[in-house]
């Protein structure tokens, strides 16, 4: 496991978060220290174990492909921040980096 | 409280006719009135929404129904979802999101007759165990104003404690309902991962998140569970199994149960005063007729970390859908990418940003497998760990928290608070159902009043109708929550 320092700013980067150069100090400070409280897993042998994504046994589910009714549009679009005709209005993507 | 206030009693006298819930739910905005300026439980009292579904339960009493729940008044976390209100999730980002639609638990607490009050303080995506990481307000203990409530679900917790309600309802992730529970001197019961539905529950992080209710008694939990419980079409991840009803299966005894009392959670680390209170609780328990048996989970050492991976790596994935697009705020920038970026900057507090980040990491190529799959192959240990352990036991004992409720700031380095759920984050990895209930209280460290404890107890997966019944004989026959009064001015 590794336990050198965590590239703060390239994290928040893939986790699209803006931060302050102060707060890319004091995350780096803390999510270092937690680092240090998670390492005692390397002590645990897990070599033959198996990951558990989910603990309640569950297998893929087919049902009867019947229409049913959605949300109600207007009252989903009212919570969205910049509604146009409809849709959720978004600076221009295309000519951006994305 | 009086007997006259448990939903039990409300739920017989509207059924009765003797009552009325449009009555019973003015008696409780009078009681919320009276405390809540300083509590600080709801971030909403739902007033207009309340009155009209009291009105609908009236009118369904009064067409011949029985409701299981008629007229109890009910109290949200503020992560559910209940059409026409706002669901903030404690975070600027949803500060004034309205649901446009109800999260299966309300749903299925509305058809019972239930009637929401209001939507509570948690902390910040339900991630915490104090409400202080609430971006909207602070919540009080009920036992004194100086304390924190618990958390996450900690207006929740608080207001059943303060007697405003007699039912409310909370998430748990790692400990979110025990925790608080046990702070605030009342029921609060976590059943097994998938018994309940999640759709319409914020989602933190989804293999752990499950709804549960508090309560003043057991009763009044088993009741809830049993109106909640159930396979939901919304819910991929619900189990389709029949449910084992709770509130008709009430113990008086412990006769013939093995209770297992884990080696690893050795309550005299908690200093002389605490441990003597487990001691008693586990005599009471033996008192009742119960068996005591040592167990050991050798993996509790490692259920902190594991969580410490696992949760932030869900919440990492499951908070990318607040982008600026689709719900609450966003925050403009010169491309898409800068207003993502500065949309989740100025709607995210400290903690939930510190989690993204871990859980970020935790998912990023070159250590993904050294921690993330890492944690998950920990869970299987922690997880069969407990099956080894309930071979020779029904169920387990142990402390729901390392103290009574803590000062405000008191917790500034985030692992320090992390530590608060150290007992109760093995359970919610291996998914197992247990609850806290309350078994006395003690002198905080740093003075005060005397502050409730918890005793949690704990069933094999799907064991909840002995949990439950256990824990009501227990309470039953201890009845340490009435010998404590909460500050009511």
């Amino acid at each position: 496991m590794a336990s050198d320092g965590i590239d703060v700013r390239y994290v928040a980067k893939l986790a699209r978060l803006a931060l302050t150069d102060t707060e890319l100090e004091q995350y780096g400070t803390q999510l270092g220290a937690l680092l240090e409280h998670v390492s005692v897993l390397q002590k645990l042998d897990t070599d033959t174990i198996a990951a558990t994504a989910q603990v309640i046994e569950a297998r893929n589910v087919d049902r009867d492909d019947l229409v049913l009714p959605g949300l109600d549009h207007a009252a989903v679009m009212a919570g969205a921040p910049d509604p146009q005709h409809g849709f959720f209005r978004v600076p221009r993507i295309i000519a951006s980096e994305g | 409280m009086t007997e006259d206030m448990t939903a039990a009693a409300i739920a017989r006298a509207v059924n009765a006719g003797e009552r009325k819930a449009t009555d019973v739910l003015d008696e409780a905005y009078e009681r919320i009135a009276a405390t809540e300026t300083d509590l600080g439980a709801y971030l909403q009292l739902t007033h207009d929404l309340a009155r009209a579904q009291a009105a609908r339960v009236d009118a369904r009493i009064a067409a011949g129904e029985h409701l299981p729940l008629a007229g109890v008044p009910l109290a949200l976390k503020d992560n559910m979802c209940y059409i026409g209100t706002r669901t903030t999730c404690g975070s600027k980002m949803l500060e004034n999101w309205v649901a446009p639609y109800d999260a299966t638990a309300v749903r299925r607490m509305l058809d019972a007759g239930a009637v929401p009050v209001g939507k509570t303080n948690m902390d910040e995506f339900a991630m915490g165990s104090s409400c202080e990481n609430s971006a909207l307000g602070v919540t009080r203990n009920p036992y004194d104003r100086e304390r924190v409530p618990g958390g996450s679900s900690g207006g929740s917790a608080a207001t059943v404690g303060a007697g405003h309600v007699p039912l409310s309802l909370g998430s748990d992730t790692g400990g979110s309902i025990r925790e608080p529970a046990a702070f605030c001197n009342v029921v609060g019961f976590k059943p097994t991962y998938g018994r309940i539905s999640r759709y319409g529950l914020i989602a933190f992080a989804s293999s752990l998140d499950q709804i549960g209710p508090f309560a003043r008694t057991v009763e009044d939990a088993a009741l809830a569970y049993d109106v909640m419980a159930g396979f939901d079409r919304m819910d991929a991840t619900t189990v389709d199994r029949p449910v084992e009803p709770t509130a008709t299966a009430l113990r008086t005894d412990l006769k013939g149960l093995r209770i297992g009392l884990v080696r690893e959670f050795d309550p005299s680390a908690l200093g002389t005063e605490i441990a003597a209170l487990y001691k008693r609780s586990y005599d009471e328990l033996k008192d009742l007729g119960a068996t005591l048996v040592d167990v050991e989970l050798p993996t509790a050492e490692y259920g902190l970390a594991t969580y410490y991976l696992i949760a932030p790596a869900e919440c990492s994935s499951n908070l990318s859908r607040f982008d600026g697009v689709r719900y609450g705020l966003r925050v403009p920038g010169a491309t898409v990418g800068e207003m993502y970026e500065n949309t989740r900057a100025a709607g995210f507090g400290p903690e939930v940003k510190r989690r993204i980040l871990i859980g970020t990491y935790a998912l990023s190529s070159g250590y993904y497998d050294a921690y993330y799959v890492k944690a998950q192959k920990a869970r299987t240990r922690v997880a069969e760990d407990f099956a080894r352990a309930f071979a020779s036991c029904d169920l387990i004992a142990s402390p729901a928290a390392s103290s009574p409720a803590f000062r405000f700031n008191a917790k500034s380095d985030p692992y320090s608070m992390y530590l608060m759920d150290y007992y109760t984050i093995p359970m919610s990895l291996a998914g197992l159902p247990s609850l806290s209930v309350p078994c006395g209280a003690v002198t905080p460290d740093d003075g005060g009043r005397a502050m409730p404890m918890g005793l949690q107890l704990v069933a094999p997966l799907f064991g909840e109708q002995l949990l439950l019944g256990a824990a009501h004989a227990y309470e039953r026959a201890t009845g340490h929550a009435n010998a404590l009064a909460a500050v009511t001015a």
